[in-house]
C-alpha cells in the first residue's frame, strides 16, 4: 500500500514537470530575437480612446528597426499598441497559413511573401518592396581565426554558422556562395571549401549573430543592419563586394483577414514615409524611398 | 432510508461536475488527434523514406540512449545519496536538482554554451587539450542529460528512502557488505521507482529541443535531432514535420502507459 502511494507520487510528480512531446513552434527561443517591445501604456488624451492592438509579424532582421517604428507609430496613434512577432519570414509565413492572427507581414524576401500570397493572406500586388540589405560577414571581435579576406572562410577546420537555406538569410548566403564561384579569384571549389566548415544552420538570422559575437563561431554571414547601432561592437566585419553581394529586397503588406484594414495600411504607408525610410536608414538599411 | 437515496435529478446534478473536468481533456486530446488527422499512413511511410527524417531519427535514437547510460552512471549514487543520507544544506541540493526541470531549455542552452562553449570557462581550458563540445554531438548528449536527469534522481531518490532502514540492518546482521546491500537489498525494492525514473527521463531527453538548439546547433546527421527537425520542418517541409511529430507521440504515449502499467502491476502484487 505505501509503495503504491510513492509510485503515484513519483509518477504525478514527474508528469508534472515533464514535457514529453517536443517544444511548441513558439516564434522563437532566442532571447535575442524575441525581445519584443515592452508594451508602452496606451497614450492618454482628453477623449477616451479605443485600446486596439495591431499585430505585425516581421523579419528577426527588422527587429531593431521596427521596434523603433513602432513606438513612432503608437505616439501618433493614440491607443493604438503595436505587438510585434520577430522571426525568421520563412516561420512567419507558415505562421500566418495556418491562421495567426497578424495584421502586417514585412518579410526578407520575395519567396515568403509570395508562399503568404498563394495562399490567400495577403492581396497580389498589394504588397510593396519598402528596404533592401545587403549581406556582411562577421566574426568575433577578436579574430582568433585572422579572417582578413572571404577567401580565408575556406581554412580548414573553421567554424561558420549560417542560417539555414529555408531562412531568407540562409538562401542569400546560398546565393552569395553560387556567385563566388563564377568569378576566379574565389574558384569553382570555393562553395564546397566554405560549406564543409559550416558546424549549424540556424533558425534565424539573430541567432548567427548571437553564436558569433559570443566566440563559438569564427564567422557567419549576416545582414548589414544586423550590425547597427549596439549591435555593432560585438563583432568585426568583412566586406562583400558589390558584385558578388546579393541585395535582399523586403517586401510588406497588410494581411487580407486584418480586423484593422485601415490602421495597417496606416503602418505600411508610416514604414514608406520618408520619417520610416530615415529610420531604417539609420540601422543600416539601405532605403527605396528617397 | 428513502431519504438518503437522491432523486434522479440529484444524482445528475451530484456528478454534474464531472462536465468541468472536460475542457482540459479536450485541449490535451483534441491538438494530439489533429496531428494524426493531417498526415496519412501512406504520408507518414513514404516520409520515413526521407533521409532527413532518418537522419533524425538515428541522431535522436543515438543521443538518447547515450545520455539515458550517463544519467543512470551518475545519477544512481547522487540518488542514493540523497535518499538515504542527512546532511546539512541537503534541502539546497535538492532544489538545485529540481532546477533544469523548470529552467526554461533556452536558458539552459544559454548556461551550457557559456560554460562549455569555446569561450566558456570549462570549454576554453577544454578547447586548448584540443577538444571542443559545442555544436557536437557530445553537446546534444550534455544538453539532453542536463535537462532530462532530475526526472531519474528524484524518482530514484524516493524509491532509495522508500526502503525500510531495518532490513538493511538486518542484512548488515547477517554480514552483507554494503555492496552487497545496495546491489540484493535496496535496488531490487527500489527497481520500480528506478525504471519509471528511467523512462521518464528518457522521454524528457527524446524531446529536448530549446537547449540542444542554442548548444549543439543544428546541423542533419550530427546534431539534428527529431524535435529540431520538426522545428526546422514547420517552415519547409510540413509533412515531414508531421510525421516525426506523429513518430514521437506514439513513442511518448507508449513509454508512458508501459510505466503506469508496470506501476499498477507491480503494486497489485506488491
Amino acid at each position: 500500500m505505501k509503495l503504491k502511494v510513492l509510485l503515484r507520487l513519483i509518477l504525478m510528480m514527474e508528469l508534472l514537470a515533464a514535457g514529453c512531446a517536443p517544444q511548441p513552434t513558439a516564434p522563437t527561443q532566442f532571447p535575442a530575437a524575441t525581445a519584443a517591445l515592452p508594451t508602452p501604456p496606451p497614450m492618454n488624451t482628453s477623449a477616451p480612446v479605443e485600446a486596439i492592438d495591431l499585430n505585425v509579424f516581421a523579419a528577426a532582421s527588422l527587429t531593431n528597426a521596427f521596434e523603433e517604428i513602432g513606438q513612432h507609430f503608437e505616439a501618433q496613434h493614440p491607443g493604438v499598441t503595436v505587438v510585434f512577432n520577430f522571426a525568421g519570414s520563412q516561420q512567419l509565413a507558415q505562421q500566418i497559413n495556418e491562421g495567426a492572427p497578424a495584421d502586417v507581414f514585412a518579410s526578407a524576401n520575395r519567396t515568403q511573401m509570395e508562399i503568404v500570397i498563394k495562399a490567400g493572406g495577403v492581396v497580389s500586388d498589394t504588397q510593396k518592396t519598402f528596404v533592401r540589405n545587403r549581406l556582411v560577414v562577421v566574426f568575433p571581435q577578436d579574430n582568433q581565426a585572422k579572417l582578413t579576406t572571404l577567401q580565408d572562410l575556406t581554412k580548414p577546420g573553421l567554424k561558420l554558422v549560417f542560417a539555414a537555406k529555408e531562412v531568407p538569410v540562409g538562401q542569400y548566403s546560398f546565393d552569395l556562395l553560387d556567385k563566388a564561384i563564377a568569378d576566379p579569384a574565389f574558384g569553382a571549389t570555393y562553395k564546397d571549401d566554405v560549406l564543409k566548415n559550416v558546424v549549424s544552420y540556424e533558425d534565424n538570422v539573430k541567432a548567427v549573430l548571437t553564436k558569433v559575437a559570443l566566440g563559438e563561431a569564427d564567422a557567419g554571414i549576416v545582414y548589414t543592419s544586423d550590425v547597427s547601432g549596439a549591435d555593432a561592437g560585438k563583432v568585426g566585419q568583412l566586406d562583400i563586394p558589390d558584385a558578388l553581394n546579393v541585395i535582399a529586397s523586403y517586401p510588406i503588406a497588410p494581411i487580407q483577414t486584418s480586423k484593422q484594414a485601415e490602421l495597417a495600411q496606416a503602418f505600411v504607408d508610416w514604414v514608406l514615409s520618408p520619417d520610416g525610410q530615415a529610420l531604417l536608414a539609420k540601422h543600416n538599411f539601405i532605403p527605396v524611398v528617397k | 432510508m428513502a431519504l438518503n437515496r437522491p432523486s434522479p435529478v440529484g444524482r445528475w446534478t451530484q456528478h454534474a461536475w464531472r462536465l468541468t473536468a472536460l475542457p482540459l481533456i479536450l485541449l490535451f486530446s483534441i491538438p494530439i488527434l489533429m496531428l494524426f488527422g493531417r498526415s496519412s499512413l501512406q504520408a507518414i511511410w513514404e516520409n520515413l523514406g526521407h533521409e532527413t527524417v532518418i537522419q533524425a531519427m538515428l541522431v535522436s535514437l543515438g543521443t538518447t540512449l547515450t545520455s539515458l547510460g550517463l544519467i543512470l552512471l551518475l545519477g544512481t549514487p547522487l540518488a542514493y545519496l540523497m535518499g538515504r543520507h542527512q546532511f546539512r544544506y541537503k534541502r539546497a541540493l535538492d532544489t538545485l536538482i529540481d532546477l533544469p526541470t523548470v529552467l526554461p531549455p533556452s536558458v539552459a542552452g544559454l548556461a551550457l554554451l557559456i560554460t562549455l562553449g569555446r569561450r566558456g570557462l570549462i570549454g576554453g581550458w577544454l578547447t586548448e587539450l584540443g577538444i571542443e563540445i559545442a555544436f557536437s554531438t557530445t553537446a546534444v548528449v550534455i544538453a539532453q542529460t542536463f535537462i532530462a536527469a532530475p526526472f531519474y534522481v528524484r524518482a530514484a531518490t524516493l524509491g532509495f528512502a522508500s526502503v525500510d532502514g531495518e532490513i538493511e540492518q538486518a542484512a548488515q546482521l547477517d554480514g552483507a557488505s554494503r555492496w552487497q546491500i545496495f546491489r540484493f537489498v535496496i535496488l531490487p525494492l527500489s527497481r520500480l521507482a528506478l525504471l519509471s525514473g528511467a523512462m521518464m527521463s528518457w522521454a524528457r531527453a527524446l524531446g529536448e529541443f530549446g537547449a540542444t538548439m542554442i548548444f549543439a546547433g543544428n546541423f542533419p546527421g550530427r546534431t539534428q535531432t527529431m524535435p529540431t527537425a520538426i522545428y526546422l520542418g514547420f517552415e519547409r517541409d510540413f509533412d515531414s514535420a508531421l510525421t516525426l511529430s506523429v513518430i514521437l507521440v506514439v513513442i511518448c504515449f507508449l513509454s508512458l502507459l508501459l510505466i503506469k502499467v508496470m506501476v499498477a502491476y507491480e503494486a497489485d502484487s506488491a
